[in-house]
């Protein structure tokens, strides 16, 4: 444990707070139970699921944190938050101190507290996990807890920043891996300025995921405060289109963060695929997130398919079947050539599916669609699949049921198989070296490109990641560009 | 940014505007297109830029009135601002010295066809411009296509300028006349559809210019697929512009037609 944590873990009130209570009581409480919305209400609307501890509940949970020696949690955090600081200050009541303690670490502590993977992060190495083999503490919900408490208090704390350096640095790309980047940067005194490709701030917190799971509001607030730190945000400009990489050369800017994220739709090349009504999860949620389409005011257009298939096992595939329900399908299914076990998604996001009157057809893989005379989506064709030994990825691959096949009614088809890199900064930079995935090569460090200036991270460098190892990126990238910078490296 | 400069109707649904957009004036070149959104409730809509004005700092967009999204952006005056505006997107047209180049633009597509005969011709091609339209008031930037054009050859379909008949009836005459080195099509998709038959059946190697739906417009959603060649583009980043004998015509039809 470093030096930091050791003197924080010592101070007067850590002590005090820790003799309070024995740990065999602690380990006693229950883990907290998150309050949801009705599925039976909530299928029908876009309104947040989760509903956030109240205060009680939050300082509840605290209490069952034993603020360890050598706290694990931490290591499975990929912006290496100090947990145990945050949740005692929760158990102590002091919940703005905890918002504090998070956003020391973490820009955007409201967003990671819901969507994390925390049981893999986190969660993983608490305590509770690893030596007591009982529920961990609930960091992830604590987290979020802290984050609304500050937002709702109306006092937004704004981290300190150091006095300005006049150093310029660009970002590219506004999502997760920017953003926290941007975060990083501008507390140690550089001149921040972030380019949006699209016409709204947020990346994939504001195109990807849905209003229920992510309110746009919350994202909203996250990036204010960035821009009352000072970070400018520049939307409708495409680096490498709108401005070139020699254009940011020449207005000054020492160094570039690329978190351009992700880009094309990956699709199966099966028969029918291009059929109308079939499409990528992207555009599907880009429409109804990014461009409101639900809404009736809006002029972008959306199919309210009634029976949706959303091809899939991850946390995007739930992200498009529940949205699907909300705009009152009558019947939508997960089709994924795994099992339950196998499936990238949230454990949380497959049980709110389920809740919602969700169908899941495991092992089975989508062969063909077809469609009527006007060349729309009628059905699907499904082969049904076995689990075989596992891949290279550990998971049990799935092999085919020779001449089991079955045909599902369909109106509509959401494919999330995963995507590619966004094309356009390998496309349009010099100096960089591109994977033949389209990724861009890092050292994995310092998230530094060959070109020396230029620094990468999220899913443009890892293909496919999570908002908060984007953000880890983003971190470990703002860490190595200061030092390159400062002329350390 | 993005005020309306100028605003003039080139034809009773078809109007052009001058936009500032300086950056984009910059950096665009023949081929590249922009996405356009009219207010905060507005869609996200490709238009091909037509010209630009590094000088000034504008660019030139060329819009019919067809639907909702056209309509808003074509009740904009001079003064008023488009809401969003972002480019330049898509390949360049490929331009070199081919020999001799036929650019047959239907309708509203002489507007995008217009920065591509002037690089063809800049790059030494003799440059046959085939411009078709219904009728003669939709015949539209006459003018300007005969400044960078050798010969310029009209069609409409009810006779009452220049020929009478179909785009591909003038582009087939050329061909039959003389050595038609390369083709390049813009307009409707039924229209570029008959012209690549046309070309093919001709072995003149053709490039269609492709619109089809998008929503950001920057490779992210894949509504723009294509089939070219078997295989599935995104007119977005791998066009616009695609060899016309490859494409799947058919398909682009019907997946146009997805929200109607």
């Amino acid at each position: 444990m470093s030096d930091y944590l050791k003197t924080e873990r010592a101070k007067e009130w850590r002590t005090a707070l820790r003799a309070s209570l024995k740990n065999k009581d602690r380990v006693a409480i229950p883990r907290v139970q998150m309050p949801e919305r009705d599925p039976m209400v909530r299928r029908h609307n876009h309104d947040e699921v989760n509903l956030g501890l109240t205060p009680e509940l939050a300082v509840g949970e605290a209490r069952r944190c034993l603020d360890c020696a050598n706290p694990t949690c931490i290591s499975g955090c990929p912006v290496e938050i100090n947990i145990p600081k945050f949740i005692k200050n929760i158990e102590r009541g002091a919940f703005l101190e905890a918002a504090k303690t998070l956003k020391a670490s973490n820009a955007l502590p409201a967003v990671c507290g819901r969507v994390c993977p925390q049981e893999r992060q986190c969660e993983s190495q608490c305590f509770y996990t690893l030596k007591l083999n009982k529920e961990p503490v609930a960091i992830g919900h604590l987290e979020r807890f802290a984050a609304d408490y500050e937002r709702e208090s109306g006092q937004v704390s704004i981290p300190e920043t150091a006095p300005a350096n006049n150093i310029r640095v660009a970002v590219v790309g506004s999502g997760p891996a920017g953003l926290s980047f941007a975060g990083d940067m501008v507390k140690l005194g550089y001149d921040v300025t972030v380019f949006e490709a699209l016409h709204e701030l947020g990346g994939v917190l504001r195109y990807g995921i849905p209003e229920f799971r992510l309110p746009s509001e919350i994202v909203d607030v996250e990036i204010d405060s960035l821009r009352a730190m000072g970070v400018k945000f520049i939307t409708n400009c495409i680096v490498g289109k709108t401005i070139s990489q020699e254009d940011l050369v020449d207005e000054g800017f020492k160094g570039i963060f690329v978190g351009s994220g992700a880009g094309l739709p990956n699709f199966m090349n099966i028969p029918g695929e291009n059929l109308v009504g079939v499409m990528s999860c992207n555009e599907y949620l880009t429409r109804v997130n990014l461009m409101q389409a639900a809404d009736p005011d809006s002029d972008t257009p959306v199919y309210k398919g009634r029976q949706v298939a959303v091809i899939g096992g991850g946390n995007t595939a739930m992200d498009a079947v529940r949205t699907a329900k909300r705009l009152g399908a009558e019947k939508a299914a997960i089709v994924y050539r795994r099992t339950e076990q196998e499936m990238p998604a949230r454990v949380e996001e497959v049980k709110h599916a389920k809740e919602e009157g969700i169908e899941f057809f495991t092992l089975h893989n989508p062969l063909r669609y077809e469609g009527d005379e006007r060349g729309r989506v009628q059905r699907a064709e499904l082969q049904r699949m076995r689990l075989g030994e596992p891949d290279s990825s550990g998971r049990r691959r799935p092999i085919p049921i020779e001449g089991d096949t079955v045909w599902l009614e369909v109106d509509e088809v959401i494919v999330s198989v995963g995507v590619s890199p966004n094309p356009l900064i390998p496309q349009s930079f010099t100096g960089l070296e591109i994977t033949r995935w389209g990724t861009i090569v890092v050292n994995e460090d310092t998230m530094q490109t060959a070109d020396e200036m230029i620094f990468a991270g999220g899913d443009i460098v890892r293909g496919g990641a999570t908002v908060i190892l984007a953000m880890g990126d983003g971190r470990r990238a703002a860490k190595a560009m200061h030092r390159y910078l400062q002329g350390e490296g | 940014m993005n005020k309306i400069v100028a605003k003039e109707y080139l034809s009773e649904r078809v109007v052009r505007f001058e936009v500032e957009a300086p950056l984009i004036a910059k950096s665009r070149r023949a081929g590249h297109f922009v996405i356009v959104r009219v207010g905060k409730k507005g869609e996200r809509v490709p238009y091909t830029i037509a010209s630009a004005d590094v000088e000034k700092g504008t660019i030139t967009l060329v819009v019919q009135r067809v639907g909702k999204s056209s309509e808003k952006l074509c009740r904009l005056e001079v003064g008023d601002h488009i809401t969003d505006l972002v480019g330049p997107l898509g390949k360049a047209t490929d331009i070199e010295k081919f020999g001799t180049v036929v650019c047959a633009g239907g309708g509203v597509g002489v507007a995008p066809m217009l920065p591509i005969i002037e690089a063809m011709k800049q790059a030494g091609n003799r440059v046959i411009s085939v411009i078709a339209a219904r009728t003669k008031e939709l015949i539209i930037l006459e003018e300007q296509v005969r400044e960078y054009s050798d010969e310029v050859v009209i069609m409409t379909d009810d006779g009452s300028y220049g020929k009478k008949g179909l785009i591909t009836a003038g582009v087939e005459e050329v061909i039959q006349r003389e050595k038609v080195d390369r083709c390049i099509t813009i307009g409707p998709a039924i229209m570029m559809k008959f012209v690549a038959e046309l070309t093919k059946k001709y072995n003149v190697p053709t490039v269609a210019s492709l619109n089809t739906i998008m929503v950001d417009g920057t490779g992210m959603c894949g509504a723009c697929r294509v089939t070219v060649g078997g295989q599935t583009r995104f007119v977005c980043v791998d066009g616009p512009e695609f060899d016309a004998h490859q494409v799947d015509f058919d398909e682009m039809l019907m997946r146009l037609k997805a929200y109607d």
